[in-house]
């Protein structure tokens, strides 16, 4: 296995120090419960909030990358996405590289020329997967990705992932659903306050 | 050109009408007579004052004394601009944001204007600076108000579409591009506006106070372009240099939105 992301002496808002490291691959599930700051987690791994540490992203240092850069390549998908255009094409970069991922997730082709306002919450939390996937980063932080998805969505999106996963990229995903997490994790952590617990066993 | 001296019988008039409209409010229950009141009172003193100080200033005729009023003016415009908008920056910030655009941008049209169009002699009469800047500090501080309460709104309530774009690699100028357009037009419509409808909804201000002062139309219409173009052009650099600012604020080096640095207002 090749090192992909690598996180050490993390620490800033949710507390810490934070130190892991995911492979390329992997898939990591944090769980613990509400407010105890697994979002926050994930977004000072983007560094989206203020945070100290040392990230190495393919043995390249963060402190190195521009901010830009590294979100390119370690990317943050928020619970509730947001959208900053009237329509779902406006979003997506490159255009044509979306249009095949929408039969995957279940959506219909027309649906990149539809408003954004017209969306379900379901509908958003496909697309904005499929909003990062085209851009290919090497690492997705995603924050409850399928809480909106009925069964079968879920299902879509868990083997969508996968199939990236295949292919070297890595994910961590916090996940409040047991289920889930015994389904896609390759090693499954525990956030309590200001601290992170891998568990044995996947 | 002779103005046509008013009497006090002629003011009280006026008095009268405010009276009589807040009268009117106090027996329809609309509650608007206290402010219809004070702000009538306030007008009249601040009114009178300024024209006695105007009066002596433009006696002795020194620079310096021109300076201090413009120096009052500029404290009274950072003071003014940092009181509106509904969210503020922390700290020093808020007056950096606000007042030093509205400041510079006005002062550097007011100089340029003194210097090559309007050429009073000397170049700082009090006569002429001192009007001219109340005229065009007061249209770049509306300007720049807006644009910062546009903006910082804007932050707040777009900070998911933000923070989205921020997430997927693009920079803090792409991410903020959509609020700071919408704060830079809403900063620019007023000013718009009131040039679309010169002339023919309304006669502007300035123009409208020379043709009672007795100057012809044509030399009034020319002095209210100018001073238009004046105006809109303060305005776009006073708002775009805040905007600039606040944005600076509200992000850091690492592209991050920065919404802690900001504080409701009061």
């Amino acid at each position: 296995m090749t090192l992909l992301l690598d996180v050490r002496d993390l620490h800033g808002l949710p507390g810490g120090p934070f130190a892991f490291h995911l492979e390329a691959g992997e898939c990591l599930v944090i769980s613990g419960p509400s407010g105890i700051g697994k979002s926050l987690l994930l977004r000072m791994i983007a560094d989206l909030d203020p945070n100290e540490g040392v990230l190495q992203l393919e043995g390249q240092t963060r402190a190195e990358m521009s901010a830009p850069a590294w979100r390119a390549r370690v990317s943050y998908l928020a619970a509730e996405s947001g959208w900053w255009a009237e329509t779902v094409i406006e979003h997506m970069a490159p255009r044509m590289a979306a249009a095949p991922l929408l039969s995957r997730l279940g959506l219909r082709p027309d649906i990149l020329e539809a408003p954004v306002s017209q969306l379900s919450s379901g509908e958003r939390q496909r697309l904005s997967l499929i909003r990062a996937l085209i851009r290919n980063p090497r690492v997705l932080l995603l924050d409850e990705p399928t809480s909106a998805l009925d069964p079968g969505s879920t299902t879509l999106v868990e083997a969508l992932i996968a199939e990236r996963r295949a292919a070297g990229m890595g994910a961590i995903i916090v996940s409040h659903n047991p289920e889930q997490a015994a389904r896609i994790a390759t090693r499954r952590f525990a956030m309590t306050a200001g601290q992170l617990t891998e568990l044995a066993g996947p | 050109m002779n103005a046509p001296s008013l009497t006090p019988a002629d003011l009280a008039l006026a008095a009268a009408l405010v009276l009589a409209s807040a009268g009117l409010s106090l027996l329809l229950d609309f509650r608007i007579h206290r402010p219809m009141v004070v702000a009538s009172l306030r007008m009249v003193a601040q009114l009178l004052l300024v024209g006695q100080v105007l009066r002596i200033v433009f006696r002795i005729g020194h620079p310096i004394v021109t300076l201090a009023v413009l120096a009052v003016m500029a404290a009274a415009v950072v003071y003014e601009v940092g009181a509106r908008p509904e969210r503020r920056l922390a700290g020093l910030w808020h007056y950096m944001a606000g007042g030093l655009p509205t400041v510079v941008c006005g002062f550097a049209i007011v100089v340029l204007a003194l210097l090559t169009a309007l050429s009073p002699s000397p170049w700082y009469d009090a006569r002429v600076a001192i009007p001219l800047a109340g005229i065009i500090l007061g249209n770049v501080m509306n300007a720049v108000s807006l644009a910062l309460n546009v903006f910082f709104s804007a932050a707040v309530r777009e900070r998911g579409a933000i923070e989205a774009r921020l997430a997927l690699g693009a920079t803090k100028g792409q991410a903020l591009h959509g609020v700071s357009t919408q704060a830079l037009r809403t900063a620019l419509i007023p000013t718009i506006n009131q040039m679309a409808a010169a002339g023919i909804i309304t006669l502007p201000g300035i123009m409208t106070g020379q043709l009672l002062a007795g100057m012809d139309p044509i030399g009034a219409a020319k002095y209210q372009i100018l001073l238009m173009g004046l105006m809109l052009s303060g305005s776009f650099a006073g708002a775009l240099l805040a905007l600039k600012l606040a944005a600076t604020r509200l992000t850091d080096d690492r592209h991050r939105l920065r919404l802690d640095r900001l504080r409701p207002r009061g």
